[in-house]
Formats: C-alpha cells, sequence, structure tokens
C-alpha cells in the first residue's frame, strides 16, 4: 500500500513545471558518493507478521497491572476512570497537533483553559498556563521567573534536598553557564538550615509539598523569611495530595509547579508526563508557556484565546520568557478530564484513601523487627523506611512475589543507604499490603 | 495612513523615545510612530523611582498585542518620577503620547548623552523609509 497521494501523471507535472526530467535531478547538489547510500534493509513483511513480531517484543515487558506497586518517587500508580480514555482518544482530541487557531479549535481550547483554572482552584494560584513537558522542567521555568523578576540583578538560587533529584538535576542542566548559584540541597538540610541560605542575592527559594521523602512540611517561618528577602517561594506539589492538604497559595506560594502524572495519565514507563504551572497574577506576563484565555468575539460571545502571546519567541525572540513554547496538550487534557470527573469530593476520596492505606502499611511495616519507619515529620501517602537490608536485595526478593517495592533512597542520597520510599495509593488492597508486609518479614530471615 | 506627530520642542532618539528637557530633568516616553507600528498597547513595565538609568540600554517594555518592545534609555540619569496613570491606562499611550502618555522623568547626569538625539524635522526625515 503506497501512502503518497501523488500520481505518476502528477510527478511528471510538477518536474516539468520547475524544469527538471526526473526527481533524482533534485538531489544533484549532494555528493555522489553520498547520494543514494545502500541502506542494507531487510525486506518488508506483511502487517500480520509485523504484528506478530511487536507483540512478542512488547510481552518480554511486564505490565503495571501484574504487580502490586509500592513505588512512587515522582511517578504514581493511580487508578485511571475508563470515561477518561473514551473522551481523550476521541479523533478531534487525540490527532490535533497545536490546535491553538481559535476559528477552529474553540473545543480544546476550553478544555485547556478548563485545565488551567482547575489547577488554579486546586493551587490556589492566579493564574496557570497550559503546561510543560513535566514536573522537572516546570521547576526549571520557576527559576527562570523568579531571575527575570528580579531583573537578573539577583543571582541565588535555593533549593531544598527534599525536592525531587530529577527535577534539582533539571534545574542545573537548564541553567548552566547563565551565572546562577544553586544551593541549599548539598546535604540533607533542615528547614531552619536552608532558612539561613535566604539572603538578598536569593532570587527564589523552592520547597516541595509533599516532599520527596512523602513528608509534609510548616514552611511559614521559610515563607516569611523569602519575602522579607525580597525573594519568591515555590512550592512543588503533588495534585492529589492537594485533595486532602491546604493549598500552596494559602501557604504564601508565589509560584506552584510539580508533576501533575497523577491526575489520569498512566506511569507509561516514564512517560509523557505533565507539568504544572501556576503563579500569582502579578508574575503572569512573566511565565513560560502556552496560555488560553477567555473573551467575547465581535458578536459578543464568549470564546477562548492563546493570549499574551508577545511573551513567546516567536515573537520576543531572545528576550522571551523561555525558549519553550509547546504544552503537553493531550496529557493536559486528560488531568482536566480526570479532575471533572472526580469533582472535589471524588479527588478527596483518592486522597483520604491514598493517606489511610499508607498509614496502615506505615504501622504494619513499622512492627516488623528490623524495620524501621520515619515518623518524625506527618506524611502523606509515601514514608521513608529504614531496612535491615540494602533496598536493592530487598526489591529483588519482592519482585519474585510479584510485588514491586518501594524506591531505593542510596541512590540519590548517600546518607540514606537501606532506606526505602513507600508509596502506598488507592490501588492497593488491603490484602496487598497485608502481603507486602508478609513479604518483608521473610526477606529480613534470610 | 494616519498623519503622525513630532512636536518641535522635542528630541528623538533611533528607537523613537522622545525627551522633554526642563533644566536637568528630562520627560520620556515614545513616539507617535512607536505607538502607532504597536497598536494597542495593553501593558507597559517601567523601573522604579530611584534606577540609574543608561543612554542605550533598556529601562522597561511596551507590549501591545502584537509585539513586545525594549523602552531604550535616550539619556543616561536616575529615575526621579514614573507615571503610574498609564501603568493602569496603558491606552494613553496610543491616544496622548506626547503628554499624558509620559512614562518616566529622569534627572540627567550626563548631558552629553542627548548629543545624538534628533529634532522634529531629523526624526521626520529618518522615519521616511521605515513607513
Amino acid at each position: 500500500m503506497t501512502y503518497i497521494p501523488h500520481t505518476d501523471v502528477e510527478r511528471q507535472q510538477m518536474l516539468a513545471a520547475i524544469g527538471v526530467t526526473t526527481i533524482e535531478d533534485l538531489f544533484e547538489a549532494v555528493p555522489s558518493t553520498h547520494r543514494f547510500p545502500k541502506l542494507d534493509l531487510p525486506a518488508g513483511v506483511s502487517e500480520m507478521e509485523i504484528a506478530a513480531e511487536m507483540l512478542a517484543l512488547s510481552e518480554a515487558n511486564d505490565h503495571a497491572q501484574d504487580f502490586a506497586i509500592f513505588r512512587g518517587a515522582g511517578a504514581y500508580h493511580h487508578f485511571i476512570p475508563s470515561a477518561l480514555n473514551h473522551i481523550l482518544l476521541r479523533g478531534e482530541f487525540y490527532t490535533a497537533y497545536t490546535p491553538y487557531q481559535p476559528e477552529v479549535s474553540q473545543g480544546t481550547l476550553q478544555a485547556t483553559f478548563e485545565y488551567q483554572s482547575m489547577m488554579c482552584a486546586l493551587t490556589g494560584m492566579d493564574a496557570a498556563n497550559a503546561s510543560h513537558y513535566d514536573g522537572g522542567t516546570s521547576l526549571a521555568e520557576a527559576v527562570t521567573v523568579a531571575l527575570e523578576v528580579s531583573r537578573h540583578k539577583r543571582k541565588k538560587i535555593v533549593l531544598s534536598h527534599a525536592i525531587h533529584p530529577q527535577y534539582r538535576a533539571v534545574v542545573r542542566t537548564y541553567h548552566q553557564g547563565n551565572g546562577v548559584e544553586i544551593t541549599g540541597d548539598e546535604g540533607m538540610a533542615s528547614l531552619a538550615e536552608l532558612t539561613d541560605l535566604i539572603d538578598d542575592n536569593t532570587a527564589l527559594v523552592a520547597v516541595a509539598y509533599p516532599n520527596f521523602f512523602g513528608q509534609i512540611e510548616d514552611f511559614s517561618e521559610l515563607v516569611e523569611k523569602a519575602h522579607a528577602a525580597g525573594a519568591l517561594v515555590a512550592f512543588v506539589i503533588n495534585p492529589i495530595a492537594l485533595g486532602l492538604l491546604k493549598t500552596p497559595g494559602s501557604l504564601g506560594a508565589d509560584i506552584v509547579v510539580g508533576e501533575a502524572q497523577p491526575l489520569g495519565i498512566p506511569l507509561g514507563f516514564g512517560g509523557p508526563y505533565l507539568g504544572f504551572f501556576g503563579v500569582r497574577k502579578e508574575y503572569v506576563r512573566r511565565i513560560a508557556g502556552r496560555i488560553v484565555g477567555e473573551t467575547t468575539d465581535k458578536n459578543g460571545k464568549r470564546a477562548y484565546v492563546m493570549t499574551l502571546r508577545p511573551r513567546e519567541q516567536d515573537i520576543r525572540r531572545e528576550k522571551a520568557t523561555s525558549n519553550i513554547c509547546t504544552n503537553q496538550g493531550l496529557m493536559a487534557l486528560a488531568a482536566a478530564i480526570y479532575l471533572s470527573l472526580m469533582g472535589k469530593h471524588g479527588l478527596r476520596k483518592v486522597a483520604e484513601l491514598c493517606y489511610h492505606k499508607a498509614h496502615y502499611a506505615a504501622d504494619r511495616i513499622d512492627a516488623l523487627e528490623g524495620f524501621d519507619v520515619d515518623r518524625s515529620k506527618p506524611f502523606f501517602h509515601e514514608f521513608v523506611v529504614k531496612c535491615p537490608l540494602p533496598v536493592a536485595k530487598i526489591n529483588r526478593a519482592l519482585i519474585d512475589k510479584g510485588i514491586i517495592g518501594g524506591y531505593d533512597l542510596s541512590q540519590d542520597y548517600p546518607e540514606l543507604e537501606n532506606h526505602m520510599l513507600v508509596c502506598v495509593t488507592e490501588m492497593n488492597s488491603k490484602e496487598e499490603i497485608d502481603a507486602l508486609v508478609e513479604a518483608l518479614s521473610e526477606v529480613n530471615v534470610q | 495612513m494616519a498623519q503622525l506627530n513630532y512636536p518641535s520642542d522635542l528630541k528623538y532618539a533611533r528607537t523613537d523615545e522622545w525627551v522633554r528637557l526642563e533644566g536637568d530633568i528630562a520627560t520620556i516616553g515614545i513616539s507617535d510612530f512607536a505607538q502607532d507600528q504597536l497598536n494597542d498597547v495593553v501593558f507597559v513595565e517601567l523601573p522604579e523611582v530611584g534606577t540609574e538609568v543608561k543612554k542605550g540600554e533598556p529601562f522597561g517594555t511596551v507590549e501591545s498585542v502584537k509585539a513586545a518592545s525594549d523602552l531604550n534609555a535616550p539619556v543616561t540619569g536616575t529615575v526621579t518620577e514614573v507615571n503610574d496613570a498609564v501603568r493602569d491606562n496603558p491606552e494613553l499611550i496610543n491616544s496622548d503620547p506626547y503628554e499624558r502618555g509620559w512614562l518616566i522623568k529622569v534627572k540627567v547626569s550626563d548631558p552629553d548623552s542627548l548629543n545624538d538625539l534628533m529634532d522634529s524635522a531629523a526624526y521626520a526625515k529618518y522615519n521616511e523609509p521605515r513607513m
């Protein structure tokens, strides 16, 4: 089957129109030794054969459904209502690429506007953009906003070590070479020690809520000192947790970022995910990304458009708020559908289930000989367990029992040898949790 | 094409800012040509009083529906006053660019910085090929 619509007659007509005899003539500029290289590809196969080959390849992987999953660390296993995919996978949504012309994209623009609005309600921010690639990129953009707000007079960025290690790495990659000092996460600083780093050269202080270890901390003193010093405060959040916790807006955040994958997006082997970005009103002109706005057309009817466009690089060039001028449209739509299906009460219910199941699991694991749960701070649905053996060893034993154990914290924090970050969501039944506890008790015996 | 206006008592920069000098205080705004090119101004970002501005360097931004442009200092000095009215009603820059649409006042610290500014006639001629 050919996929190119031109007939041979049409090809000849086009070639004649430009004064060329054959299509090969168009490649004269390429040196003859490189012009038509031999590709040595295998012979083409039928659809039936290729389908069988792909199926065999895919079965080399295990699926999330085959395991009891107790790992989070930035990618969370939550239930996706089937209604979500029925809406998301509609051709009009699924196949459209950057559908932003208001004349033909009112549906997508409205959905994006709803996404932005719902995320503002969830976080207590005044404005949100149409999303970024993922949580790490959003945090990097928060740094950009803070530097911009200080008119590049302030060069210090204070990051809590309890922000996802990969997000902090992305911030460093993003801002390398621009003279910015990124500090605060070199060790395991306490909140008080982190707060001490804030001075009038600080453009931004960023903390995580809940943090990478699942903990919920009181940032009031940090926020007060940051604002007194003229620095902005960014909260890195988990949107499911916000079904239960106070909004970052009410706690003094100027910028809220995070990974919105838990909102109806599957684990998907690491992506595509969804970077959330929200700000207080006074910073909306500084933020990167697409923004959808609501307006009226010339007949006075409500309409949706991309707005605040001059910030973007196609207009502002090197003075644009960012080099990124795209978003995760389909993922933002998934999040909007998820939030609509769940509603305020549904989201709270999910959060409560996560919270209570995690606390049940923590209690049972803590009671095990050799295992110690860190209860120094309140936690949401993740908690740190000090284990009697290296986490990698424990996890190998757990996998054989159909359990994906918690995240090995020693990978990112050398001080946390043998420490596991366990996550429990609404997807983990009591039976699964009890099976995990039993498996852990057996592992210690070895 | 709109009839553009360049008052004769003002001086003009190549980057389309105008200056009204009274003693050592320079009142600064953008010219009729600039506001006409920009179209509807929706937002203007201005420095704070006390900010040092250097000739040729950006001191703020003016944003319209189609573009966001830097405002470049036509003189060197310190900002003494900022037009709050224009922050709340940026459309004044379009409707009244030389009077109510003024942007900042600067106490000039380097009088030589005004030497290369054009007068009304020179600026009109400068704009001919740009229309």
